[in-house]
């Protein structure tokens, strides 16, 4: 009862303030139009300058409420600005079709919106002597025009999807390249210096075999010593690039392989059936790992859980510890890392880690699953 | 002695015929498949057989999955896994029958003939031979556990080493002690960790393994 009456008062608050709001809008339009009118004159541009940041929040303000309203998010999709001068910002924003969408909508919503706003008035006071009116109605006719005008146009969704993918596409391929590069050091300054190191001792045991056998001897020896050295450098390097276990079990297999050989109490459960297409699995197995070296690194935890679930087209991954928390995704740390390695698939990151813990790192991967005819029977033995 | 093996790759697997012929095994069959080591094993039921993880068709698991299916059909059949990486994974599903005469061994393990060929008798005789690696990442993992943390320096030594499947004399020649006092230490070990004492030396092994793996 209460509450109905306070929800009813509420809308016709909200209708005044709307109309307020219209009218504002309006002179907020003239003084735009007239800005325009005169730029070439010295007024126009400071004009501009004022009138283009207050539209944004403006249209910012309507776009939350009219969101909230209808239960939906509108989100605002302007370029961004570019940092420099002001008349390098006015002239990025003047150029923006999203500013232009913005004084459409104003025009609109000091005529027909105003027009709506104030039916709302009163249809809302109608609401209060009458509790069978219904309470939806010309505000709600309001907020689908704010959801009409100042939604992000197609074309303007669009851009900002390339922009995103050029992003990651350019993390994706510096990232590699530093991979490449990695492997490249490793093997030439491991492996292979190792290799070189062994043909060496074999040659001069060969010629020392005859005449001075011992030294053959201990020749071989180290040349044995080498070629182990250089196989498990080769191990260490392969299980970087890409772990056995992972290609023999799938992602599954692969934690639960790493939760055995990491020195934890790690708990795993999970549900994905099937097998993930080898690029999502790489990059979420070494998500994982990932979060799971930090845990190790900084967390001082005892104790981790991780789960993998494949539901709806999406792989959700949660790595939980019961550390001290306090964990941030800043630049030059391993959850930056794992970031970037999911942007590539569309994935994202979200970490939960206030201080004095516990720490929740939540993986999103959108993927497929394959029939499971290529996952292994689990119950061996 | 007679040995069924199974390698994809041309020369290690003549290396290793050429090894085992040399030291008096007997290889029946050399196969270089999952699906033919499966029938080999069930056919020949060799003494031992030695086995890369890896294998055709698959290149996965195939030459493990195989030899876990044969020793569901044959109990106990002695396996020797060899493979470039070593697993927990694989190391727990291989004993899971807690029956013995299982070996899970890096490929490196074959330079040093001596060890190689006396861990393939071990195997044989239904005894363990499990890599150092497997055993250290085993001993990491528990090291923050209170009995284990209750061990002397020695006695751990004694321990991987025993879990590695090695009997007290070999124990004993490694460490430069002599056999009573390896028994002193295992039986130290045995009482600290809450283990039952066992005269056989393959049940004590895979008492130790079980323990570690914490099943």
């Amino acid at each position: 009862m209460v509450n109905e009456l306070g929800e009813r008062l509420k809308l016709v608050w909200w209708a005044v303030l709307l109309t307020m709001f219209a009218c504002l809008g309006l002179v907020l339009f003239c003084v735009l139009l007239t800005g325009v009118a005169v730029v070439l004159v010295s007024v126009g541009i400071p004009m501009l300058m004022v009138c283009f940041p207050l539209l944004r929040r403006f249209a910012d303000f309507h776009r939350h409420w009219a969101g909230k309203w209808l239960g939906v998010t509108i989100p605002a999709s302007y370029r961004p600005r570019p940092k420099g001068n002001p008349f390098v910002r006015l002239w990025a924003t003047v150029r923006d079709p999203a500013s232009w969408r913005d004084v459409l909508w104003l025009f609109v919503n000091g005529t027909f919106g105003l027009v709506l706003c104030i039916a709302a008035i009163v249809e809302s006071v109608l609401g209060l002597l009458f509790w069978w009116w219904p309470k939806k109605g010309a505000l709600y006719l309001d907020a689908l025009l704010v959801k009409w005008l100042l939604s992000p146009s197609e074309k303007a969704l669009l851009a900002s999807r390339v922009q995103e993918l050029a992003e990651s596409r350019a993390e994706t391929v510096d990232s590699q390249a530093a991979e490449i590069r990695r492997i490249e050091r490793d093997l030439h300054d491991g492996a292979q210096a190792r290799l070189v190191a062994l043909g060496m001792n074999l040659g001069m045991a060969a010629d020392a075999v005859d005449t001075d056998p011992q030294t053959a001897r201990l020749l071989l020896a180290e040349a044995q010593a080498a070629s182990s050295q250089a196989l498990a450098e080769l191990r260490g390097l392969v299980r970087g690039i890409h772990p056995p276990v992972l290609a023999d079990r799938g992602l599954v297999g692969a934690v639960q392989a790493l939760a055995l050989a990491t020195p934890l109490a790690i708990d795993v459960e999970a549900d994905v059936p099937g097998r993930l297409a080898a690029p999502v699995e790489s990059a979420a197995y070494f998500a994982v790992a990932e979060a799971l070296t930090n845990v190790i690194k900084h967390s001082g935890a005892h104790h981790v859980g991780i789960t993998l679930r494949h539901a709806h087209g999406v792989l959700h991954m949660v790595v939980e510890d019961d550390g001290r928390g306090g964990a941030t995704i800043g630049a030059g740390s391993g959850l930056r890392g794992i970031e970037r390695r999911l942007g590539a698939f569309d994935g994202s990151l979200k970490v939960t880690s206030p201080p004095g813990g516990p720490t929740s790192v939540i993986m999103e991967l959108p993927c497929e699953s394959s029939s499971p005819k290529t996952s292994p029977s689990s119950g061996t033995g | 002695m007679r040995v069924v093996l199974a390698e994809d790759l041309a020369l290690l697997r003549d290396g290793l015929i050429r090894l085992l012929e040399a030291n008096d095994f007997e290889v029946v069959e050399a196969v270089d498949n999952g699906p033919s080591l499966l029938r080999a094993l069930t056919t020949h039921r060799p003494d031992v057989a030695v086995v890369d993880v890896r294998l055709p068709p698959t290149f996965t698991d195939e030459g493990l999955r195989a030899v876990i299916d044969a020793r569901a059909q044959i109990p106990g059949l002695p396996v020797l896994v060899l493979s470039q990486y070593v697993e927990q994974l694989y190391a727990r599903e291989l004993l899971a029958d807690r029956t013995g005469g299982v070996g899970y061994l890096l490929k490196d393990r074959v330079f040093n003939v001596g060890q190689f060929v006396d861990a393939v008798r071990q195997v044989a005789a239904g005894g363990t031979a499990m890599d150092p690696e497997v055993i250290s990442q085993l001993l990491t993992k528990r090291a923050d556990d209170e009995p284990v943390r209750a061990l002397t320096p020695r006695e751990r030594e004694v321990l991987s080493l025993m879990a590695e499947g090695r009997s007290n004399a070999a124990i004993a020649g490694r460490l430069f002690i002599t056999e009573k006092a390896v028994s002193k230490h295992t039986n130290s070990i045995f009482m600290r960790l809450g283990l039952p004492q066992s005269e056989d030396d393959n049940r004590r092994v895979l008492a130790v393994l079980a323990y570690l793996n914490g099943s």
